[in-house]
């Protein structure tokens, strides 16, 4: 069988995204699926220069310009060099616990009573979400530039907690900004990272969320651009990243893929994500993105919900392309390009852009983007929770949500997987606020 | 086609000295306030003006300017307010070169070409647009420099000799040499070192080197103005309005606060090279 199981399988070659399809062949009573390149592939951005159709680029300061093409020249050299893909995969099996199992939820099943719902266990990984994938991949070509300090934006806290890991792992000085509205919403990750040895420094302009944590991680990039690496947690920013952290989410999909072959010798029907900046989204979306056959579902943070101004982070659904931190893409703006805060109770999604691929599969309507409000997350949550025994994160709960919209229209023979992204660890103080479960 | 910039920097060139650049945020404390600023200039001694756009998420200025934007925009201001303010100005002063300069989205936003057409109408003569590098040329720059707007690029501390051709190769007007990696408002570390870069960018170019970024008083001016053709002052000017304030509102003191201000560095590029 060729593998794709494993977590360098997106980093082999060249470019990774040369826009391979895989077909499947039955021989011996295994299946096996074999890469071909494919033209027309939806895999084969970013271009040249860092574009997916009109969205991406590199749309920074020119004190951060030669550093994002050295970064760029650096991705390339380690994804062609055996000894980093294969310290790569070697932390994933060993420091992350990978594969993540892929689970069949038989009550929620039951409950919904349609398609047979599975659920990939990224909330079991290492550090608790999907986020620690991205960051070993960064933190080592972050040690082969020789940057000795590290910086990382976080809203949930989740990539903020990931990055202190690895940077306690290789024992580096890493500060994360993040919001002060999401410091006191998010408070167990606030204090992990800490104990993980990370500075946390809460951002108090604007709305205090993620939107404003990463201009403040940009501002100290552009101060310390010599000797510090900006480690980026989701699919977005300037080129490279949108493709670099895409890449080393991607290993998500092809687990899906490969687990789902051996499990039932097809593909699912149907694929679920949640969607902020889009990590765990693109990673689980990028190995189905030329399986027509698979329907491919994004949730964005609906808030209080699409028609209420300025209630809701759904950037796709309700905003337009604009440019900010680093590319264009879909935006929540008003009349005059100002960008609006935006709200959701997941801090996760709280961010008012979205990654650039996602605004082009948006665009090109590969993928179905839909808001779901704050209340249908916190329904998604319990139950969960109360059906399965695994407590959400609340962006995951977001997927889920979207899930259970889907999975009663589908046929019982057919199946559809969600992406948990996260655990709820970090949630269930402010969750529990919500359902009145502190007044006592 | 001599243009208004052009003229300005061959002008201070005669006079022996560098150009004073003075940065004010659009409408920064209300819009009559800031036009009252805006008009007072060149009489205090503005050689050139950059008059920002405010944005609601300027990732390169530090806290002064951001609390500048911020103030603006509460007070309602537009892409169509900081138009209107050139238009407004230009009806006294044909010769002050005016510099819009902010970041990309408010002008991605109110569309490209009606935003070149409108700035050319109202009387703008260059632009400094933050986070577009030259990698991005083809989004502004190119068709900015065909309407005949002046493109004028920040060359920094990591922008090397290798990379500086590309950075050079559309730049119009003049180059801003930005003295530190950093925001603004923050504080140069080496003057000397500024110097020198000066000197290496002027090997790639004939075009003026104007510095700014941590310049704030009149004695940077004279400092800092004898290694370059123009030194550019912005969050201390913005810094002094936030001063100058009452419960968040203009007082009688504030543009002569900016008045006083921009006098006093008008002394220091004149002492420069004495």
């Amino acid at each position: 069988m060729v593998s794709l199981s494993n977590h360098a399988a997106g980093l082999a070659g060249p470019r990774p995204s040369t826009g391979r399809d895989e077909v499947l062949l039955g021989l011996r009573g295994r299946t096996i699926a074999l890469s071909i390149q494919k033209t027309n592939s939806l895999r084969n951005g970013p271009d040249e220069h860092g574009r997916f159709g009109i969205y991406g680029g590199r749309f920074v300061a020119e004190t951060l310009m030669p550093l994002i093409l050295d970064l760029e020249q650096e991705y390339r050299a380690a994804k062609a060099d055996e000894a980093y893909i294969a310290e790569l995969k070697d932390l994933a099996t060993h420091y992350v616990g990978r594969p993540s199992p892929l689970y069949f939820a038989q009550r929620t099943t039951e409950h919904l009573g349609g398609a047979k719902v599975y659920l990939k266990r990224e909330e079991l990984n290492h550090t608790g979400s999907h986020k620690i994938n991205n960051c070993l991949g960064q933190i080592l070509l972050a040690k082969r530039m020789g940057k000795t300090r590290i910086i990382a934006e976080t809203g949930a806290g989740q990539h903020g907690v990931a990055t202190a890991t690895v940077c306690a792992k290789f024992d580096l000085p890493c500060t994360i900004f993040m919001g002060a509205t999401d410091v006191e919403r998010q408070m167990p990750n606030v204090l992990r990272m800490k104990m993980l040895g990370a500075e946390v420094r809460p951002v108090t302009a604007g709305a205090g969320t993620l939107k404003d944590a990463m201009n403040e991680a940009l501002r100290d990039w552009v101060t310390n651009v010599e000797t510090t690496y900006y480690l980026i947690g989701t699919a977005a920013g300037p080129h490279p990243y949108p493709e670099m952290v895409r890449d080393f989410q991607s290993v998500i999909g092809t687990e899906i893929k490969e687990q789902f072959l051996a499990l039932d010798g097809k593909l699912p029907d149907a694929v679920v994500a949640c969607v902020g900046g889009g990590s765990n989204a693109i990673g689980t979306f990028h190995a189905f993105l030329d399986d027509a056959d698979v329907t491919l579902y994004g949730a964005e943070a609906g808030g209080h919900g699409i028609e209420v101004e300025n209630g809701h982070a759904a950037s796709m659904t309700g905003g337009r392309p604009g440019v900010l931190h680093g590319n264009r893409t879909y935006l929540l703006q008003d009349d005059d390009g100002q960008i609006l805060e935006g709200h959701s109770i997941s801090a996760g999604l709280d961010y008012p852009g979205v990654g650039p691929e996602h605004s082009y599969l948006h665009d090109s309507k590969r993928v179905t983007y839909a808001p779901v409000t704050d209340k249908e997350a916190l329904d998604a949550f319990q139950l969960l929770t109360r059906l399965e025994g695994i407590i959400p994160a609340l962006e995951s709960a977001h997927g889920l949500a979207q899930l259970m919209k889907i999975a009663p229209t589908m046929g019982k023979d057919q199946s559809i997987v969600l992406c948990l992204s996260g655990r709820g660890d970090k949630d269930v103080e402010s969750v529990g606020k919500y359902l009145g479960m502190l007044n006592s | 086609m001599t243009t208004r910039i052009d003229a300005r920097f061959a002008q201070c060139k005669a006079e022996n000295r560098p150009a004073l650049v003075t940065y004010v945020m659009g409408g920064d404390p209300d819009l009559a306030t800031g036009q009252a600023i805006l008009n007072a200039l060149p009489q205090a001694g503005a050689d050139i003006i950059e008059l920002g756009m405010p944005f609601s998420d300027p990732m390169a200025d530090g806290v002064a300017i951001q609390l500048g934007g911020q103030r603006a925009l509460a007070a309602g201001q537009t892409m169509l307010g900081v138009l209107g303010m050139v238009e407004e100005f230009r009806r006294k002063d044909e010769n002050t070169p005016i510099v819009l300069m902010g970041y990309y989205n408010p002008i991605y936003s109110f569309g490209v070409d009606r935003f070149i057409a409108a700035a050319k109408e109202a009387g703008v003569d260059g632009l400094i647009v933050v986070d577009l590098p030259a990698e991005e040329d083809a989004e502004l720059c190119i068709p900015a420099l065909k309407a005949g707007l002046n493109f004028i690029r920040l060359t920094t501390p990591t922008t090397d000799d290798r990379r500086l051709p590309v950075v050079l190769e559309n730049t119009s007007g003049f180059v801003y040499y930005v003295s530190m990696n950093g925001v603004t408002g923050s504080v140069i570390k080496s003057r000397g070192a500024v110097g020198e870069a000066v000197d290496r960018i002027k090997a790639h170019t004939d075009l003026p080197v104007a510095v700014g970024f941590g310049i704030k008083t009149a004695e940077d001016a004279a400092e800092i103005g004898k290694h370059s053709d123009g030194i550019v002052v912005g969050s201390v000017l913005v810094d002094a309005v936030a001063r100058s304030l009452e419960n968040g509102k203009a007082t009688d003191k504030t543009v002569a606060a900016i008045r006083d201000i921009v006098a006093d560095l008008a002394g220091g590029v004149r002492r420069a090279r004495n």
